[in-house]
């Protein structure tokens, strides 16, 4: 399996490439869009800021290599960033996004207490009936996962939306849609179970 | 559920943990990289490591000592000591670290925290405090650099609500009176600064009971309590502290797969 990490600048990949070597894949860090026309399955991580990181996949022709690689029915993962720019805009600096979910990556809201970004570990309710619940298998109902974020993403459709969780609002803690599927998570700090995460995902 | 974090606290010198009360102790207890695999087994839902290494030419050795760490383990971990340049952060951060701590650095020069949030985001950047009680003070607490060493005429509050403008994504506010002492965290300090600004607080300094976390985390609105000697010497472990979280009705991870 030719699996590739798409680069394009968007924070740290240091944590997923740790995880995959953990997890004894072999992958290709990449952003040339060629290689990712030729990958078997690809995978968009990232931490930062939306319009950062589409100005970059733009500028590098990444854009339409991941339009492209996701037409092509392959496996596409997107994590944290990743789950956001798969939508059609984000908030974040009225950005434009892929448009490959119907939906907005929007703020969450000023409210007393509720501190943003919203930092650490919250349970998540996955929909066990989802076309994509095999990201979860093998994982129980409520396991908490690793967040770090102050943008969430809403799902235009209910049907894209594979978990939820709560954090001032209720938002999509995990997104599907025919051959893609995205964490606002990041599994790769997740421990065991978010490494399950990973597990399936490279194994689907 | 949202949850509240547990986070052990190793003091690394030259590559080796030592004992955990850092404002004296200095005996070596041992390797960072098994105890933080062994905290992670256990259920933790972070760590953080200080680097006391007193020589800079030795620095390196905790470059290693993150790298390896970061191999091993999938939580967030944030790494602080000696941190005073964006070179310095950039390389911890590139070793695997999520967050870079930074104390007495960015008293003296506060720009650290504008200059790292600006480079890495705002969740890389952990202010952590040295506080005690004094009465002089606008708001009842200074803010000590050097290990607690050295005073400065930096109100506690107004600095954690100068830091959070500049950039900082959490603070560690760490109590000089109660560290060490394990008889539990500082309550009102913590409760001040937490209830003050808008981004999560760290408590730090006196656990020594489990009692000790539900009380800051509950009555001092800590979003996570930091613990260092009373998981080291075996007294609690780090499952033990969360069932009796759990038990008292703090949400907490379980990490059961």
């Amino acid at each position: 399996m030719n699996l590739v990490v798409i680069d394009y600048d968007a924070g740290n990949l240091r944590s997923v490439e740790t995880a995959l070597k953990y997890l004894d894949v072999s992958y290709a860090v990449s952003s040339d869009p060629e290689a990712v026309a030729n990958a078997d399955k690809i995978l968009v991580p990232g931490v930062g800021e939306a319009k950062a990181a589409m100005e970059t996949l733009r500028a590098r022709g990444l854009d339409s290599a991941v339009r492209g690689f996701s037409r092509t029915g392959k496996p596409m993962m997107g994590i944290c960033i990743g789950a956001q720019i798969v939508l059609q805009e984000s908030e974040e600096r009225a950005t434009q996004c892929l448009g490959l979910i119907p939906g907005v990556a929007r703020k969450f809201p000023d409210a007393p207490g509720l501190k943003v970004p919203h930092m650490g570990w919250n349970t998540v309710t996955f929909d066990t009936a989802s076309a994509g619940a095999w990201l979860f298998d093998g994982i129980p109902q409520e396991s908490s996962f690793y967040f770090v974020h102050s943008y969430y993403p809403d799902a235009t459709h209910p049907e894209h939306v594979l978990a939820r969780c709560a954090y001032g609002v209720d938002f999509a803690a995990a997104l599907q849609r025919d051959n893609i599927v995205a964490t606002q998570f990041h599994p790769e700090k997740s421990g065991e179970l978010g490494l399950r995460v990973l597990r399936n995902f490279l194994k689907h | 559920m949202f949850q509240k974090r547990i986070i052990v606290c190793l003091d690394v010198r030259d590559g080796q943990v030592t004992k955990g009360i850092r404002f004296k102790g200095n005996v070596d207890i041992g390797d960072p990289v098994r105890m933080a695999r062994e905290y992670y087994d256990q259920g933790v839902d972070e760590l953080v490591f200080y680097d006391i290494t007193a020589s800079a030419e030795r620095r390196g050795i905790m470059i290693d000592v993150v790298e390896k760490v970061a191999e091993q383990i999938f939580i967030p971990f944030s790494v602080g000591g000696g941190i005073s340049s964006l070179d310095d952060m950039r390389r911890v951060i590139l070793a695997g670290a999520e967050k870079v701590s930074v104390n007495s650095q960015a008293v003296k020069n506060p720009g650290i925290i504008e200059d790292g949030a600006g480079k890495f985001g705002r969740q890389c950047v952990v202010l952590g405090m040295d506080v005690a009680a004094d009465s002089a003070m606008p708001n009842g607490y200074r803010v000590y650099i050097n290990g607690g060493r050295t005073a400065t005429e930096l109100d506690a509050l107004e600095w954690a609500l100068r830091a959070e403008t500049l950039g900082a994504g959490e603070i560690v506010v760490n109590s000089i009176d109660a560290d060490g002492t394990r008889d539990g965290y500082e309550l009102t300090v913590t409760r001040m600064i937490s209830e003050a600004v808008g981004i999560p607080v760290v408590a730090s300094g006196g656990a020594g009971t489990p009692e000790h976390l539900r009380a800051v985390l509950d009555e001092g609105r800590a979003d996570a309590a930091l613990v260092a000697s009373m998981v080291h010497y075996n007294d609690f472990s780090v499952g033990e502290i969360k069932a009796y979280l759990r038990g008292a009705g703090v949400p907490v991870r379980s990490h059961l797969s």
